[in-house]
């Protein structure tokens, strides 16, 4: 019969013995060490946005509405262009009417049912637009939550929904922080921004990086060395929307500042 | 085992059973683990494909330039180099041969977008010369007096 | 009219996509899978536990607990886009999903709930297919119920003592096995909800445990309603059908064991009362006391806008209130039946706290989405995430249970 003693002892040697071969299967997995160097993936789609350059026009808006089949009259949208004013008293005023479709028709603030808050030009501190859009995280949330597999990030770090499997529970569009999820209006599932993946695939650019005449939006492959956008990101200061959620967003701000939501 | 007390347990199995044999028909057969892993890639692959399939609607300037050069390189010496030609025209699509003529949008909105005037002077609008649309002319269209493919221009009706 | 704006009010800066998605078929789900896991734990204390005194309530819930099982799926069902599509989760689950967590809990959890009640009703089937098989020329009716008890009978005929205590053990073990089933039943669905980071009232690491004791609670005040009503319905056919059937109980044999039966159970609900309403005091004590960044529009919708629905219904009626009622002494049927009420609506407004609460302030903490629930069923879409929608995943269960109570009576004494 064996001792107490014996057997703690002999179990301990088993499992620092079992622990060395499994330890070096993880130490010498080829894969993780390729994944860790750069994922040898040639390409990561991200997107620039200069906030100092965007007008309101809601160009941006319009086109990638009829690009990506929403119906222009349904109230929602995947992407949009709010505008913030802040005001001499220390107030932030934000609004986006229809998401900035027929860009900003009047200097009052849209403050919703139908009710507008008046700024006087003179009480202006600070105006400036930002164009919002799905930030292709890399540590999707919403991808997280799915309960199905019905939504998925592409290789290429564009986050997709099949619209043949989402159920249409609602818990991606709950677990995005940023607001860009919603459901279609036609095919009641899941939508969101997809960086245009039939353009960019092809080499083209997204819808709204064509239609804006003012260079605020921009989009890129980080893999790129080359890539101007690449250049832009790698050398002047950007910054990124909520980075304390943790999801690594791949749209990158010029002039983003903390009044931004 | 011969007790009855098992007998609810086979009822299970054969629950299970069913459940997966619906699976092998329901379920596409190329659903599995992306690149991504399981947390971020667990889908259909084929709907990659699907999303690359979807028709392209704009086709930029660039598109417009191999029949209608003189009018892009109108625009492109022009203070409206820029703007792309869908913008105002709508998107291409299969034109020439679907639609046959794109539309010309005359609206008084359209040139407002950027041309209502707004005092931001710490963002780019504020830079962009414009008027208050109630005001200015409200009873004209904009092309009236101004050219948008040279702003500079007089209009033509 | 895109899905959500025709019952969201918004005010100042949200999100253009960000409406209230998630309705009042939410708000029911989790009130019905407590009440499942309520009235499993409450059976499983007279099963696993032994409290004699709860053995008449026992059965009876644990059918209702079977009942209210397929109605829980029912505010799924109507609340999805795509309902014809809610088999996936059990076909493709992504586990990284809370909601995928469904398919498993809910399947294991039936099939255990269905298990341990053919065991305590085999005997009754056993007996009533045997009774139809003797009548002679059975009529459709008979011939279909013969044929569905000698199904249920699973062909194991035996009822010998050592039979039926086999039958007895396999109870004990399922209820013992049933009860982190349930708690993991409802425990999962606090932490679809504790896990949405992006939501700032939904997330914590006490939402699981939060809706684990409020369940429990649910699920005993309506075990302890239903049975009152139930004992009120029986005293009083007792009281009619006397002279026919001399060998029924008297009204006031029912009476006096009624209020045992209810007394004891009170104190469990008491208990689970005190331990629900610890923890959300606790998270909102911790929320005012560490005040991050989103504490400024939550205190807005916590202590204006929700005022009411938050501190007067939910802690006032639905704790307070139960709290007075049952401890002081001298406890009647009648008053037990006003404080398990008062509890229900405090359970079911903690659902609705959470889950519209959660949606009335917008993702950009700079503005407000009020919900208006959908009254007149004038569409497909106000029906289902509507009023009339939650009235029907509200009466489901109790037909249920009509039916059920057919093939497995609840008051019929089968040991």
């Amino acid at each position: 019969m064996i001792s107490r003693r014996n057997f703690c002892k002999k179990s301990l040697l088993m499992a620092g013995g079992l622990a060395i071969p499994l330890a070096a299967l993880e130490l010498f997995d080829p894969k993780r060490l390729l994944a860790e160097k750069a994922d040898g993936k040639k390409t990561r789609w991200v997107f620039l946005v200069d906030t100092n350059k965007c007008v309101g026009c809601g160009f941006c808006v319009k086109a990638c509405k009829i690009e990506n089949e929403v119906p222009y009259d349904a109230n929602v949208t995947r992407t949009w262009v709010e505008r913030y004013i802040v005001t001499r008293d220390g107030k932030t005023h934000i609004d986006s009417p229809k998401g900035a479709r027929d860009g900003f028709e009047t200097t009052k603030i849209d403050i919703g049912e139908g009710k507008f808050e008046e700024i006087k030009n003179d009480d202006i501190d600070k105006a400036f637009f930002v164009p919002k859009l799905c930030n292709q995280c890399d540590n999707p949330p919403c991808v997280q939550v799915c309960p199905v597999g019905a939504t998925y990030q592409t290789a290429d770090g564009v986050v997709l929904v099949d619209r043949s499997w989402c159920i249409g529970c609602g818990y991606c569009i709950m677990g995005c922080p940023y607001g860009v999820r919603f459901f279609h209006p036609v095919y009641h599932v899941a939508e969101k921004c997809n960086f245009c993946y039939h353009r960019i695939s092809k080499g083209m650019q997204t819808a709204c990086v064509d239609a804006c005449a003012f260079g605020a939006r921009r989009v890129g492959n980080i893999r790129d060395p080359n890539d101007p956008v690449t250049k832009v990101i790698m050398t002047e200061r950007v910054n990124v929307l909520k980075e304390e959620y943790g999801t690594t967003p791949q749209v990158f701000y010029l002039g983003l500042t903390k009044e931004v939501k | 085992m011969k007790s009855h007390v098992w007998r609810p347990l086979y009822v299970v199995l054969l629950v299970i059973a069913a459940v997966l044999v619906a699976r092998k028909i329901m379920v596409p057969a190329d659903f599995g683990v992306g690149s991504r892993g399981y947390m971020y890639g667990w889908h259909r692959p084929s709907n990659e494909e699907q999303w690359k399939q979807v028709s392209v609607k704009y086709r930029t300037a660039e598109y417009c330039k191999n029949c209608h050069r003189d009018k892009y390189d109108e625009i492109k010496k022009s203070p409206h180099a820029a703007i792309n030609c869908e913008n105002c025209h709508g998107p291409a699509l299969g034109h020439p041969d679907d639609p046959k003529s794109l539309t010309i949008d005359r609206n008084r909105e359209l040139c407002a977008r950027c041309h209502f005037r707004l005092e931001y002077r710490t963002s780019g609008r504020g830079k962009i010369r414009g008027i208050d649309p109630k005001t200015h002319h409200p009873e004209l269209e904009c092309v009236t007096c101004h050219w948008p493919h040279d702003p500079r221009k007089e209009g033509r009706t | 009219m895109v899905h959500g704006e025709a019952w969201t009010l918004k005010e100042f800066f949200t999100y253009p996509n960000e409406y209230i998605y998630w309705t009042i078929q939410i708000v029911m789900y989790p009130f019905m899978t407590g009440l499942v896991a309520g009235a499993f734990v409450l059976s499983s204390l007279y099963h696993v536990f032994g409290v004699k005194e709860l053995k008449g309530i026992a059965r009876f819930s644990l059918v209702f607990s079977f009942a209210l099982l397929p109605v829980a799926m029912l505010p799924l069902m109507l609340h999805l886009q795509q309902p014809q599509r809610g088999i996936e989760v059990m076909m493709t689950p992504h586990f990284t999903s809370a909601i995928a967590a469904f398919g498993i809990v809910f399947s294991t959890y039936g099939m255990i709930v269905a298990s341990e009640l053919w065991f305590v009703y085999r005997k009754h089937f056993v007996e009533e297919a045997l009774k139809l098989r003797a009548i002679e020329n059975r009529n459709l009716g008979e011939h279909l119920a013969h044929l569905l008890f000698s199904a249920l009978t699973l062909g194991a005929m035996d009822l010998s003592d050592a039979a039926l205590e086999a039958d007895e053990r396999a109870v004990k073990k399922l209820a013992a096995c049933g009860i982190p089933v349930a708690c993991f039943l409802h425990g999962y669905a606090g932490f679809i909800f504790g896990s949405v980071k992006a939501n700032a009232l939904w997330m914590t690491p006490l939402m699981p445990v939060i809706f684990i004791c409020s369940a429990v609670v649910s699920g005993i005040a309506l075990c302890m309603l239903t049975y009152i009503i139930t004992m009120e319905i029986r005293k009083f056919l007792a009281a009619r059908k006397k002279h026919l059937y001399p060998e029924l109980p008297s009204p006031e044999e029912l009476k006096s064991a009624e209020l045992q039966v209810v007394t004891m159970t009170a104190k469990y609900l008491v208990m689970f009362l005190v331990a629900a309403i610890t923890l959300e005091l606790l998270d909102l004590i911790f929320r005012g006391y560490t005040a991050m960044k989103s504490w400024d529009i939550l205190r807005s919708v916590i202590y204006e806008k929700d005022f009411v629905n938050i501190f007067v219904i939910q802690y006032g009626m639905g704790n307070l209130l139960p709290f007075i009622i049952f401890l002081t002494p001298g406890l009647t049927i009648r008053r037990a039946m006003l404080g398990t009420s008062f509890v229900l609506l405090g359970v079911f407004m903690m659902r609705w706290n959470v889950v519209i609460g959660g949606q009335a302030f917008s993702s950009s903490l700079s503005g407000f989405m009020h919900y208006t629930l959908p009254i007149w069923p004038d569409s497909m879409e106000n029906f289902k995430e509507g009023l009339f929608g939650a009235l029907t995943v509200a009466i489901v269960p109790f037909v249920l249970f009509w039916i059920i109570n057919k093939v497995m009576p609840v008051f019929k004494d089968t040991h």
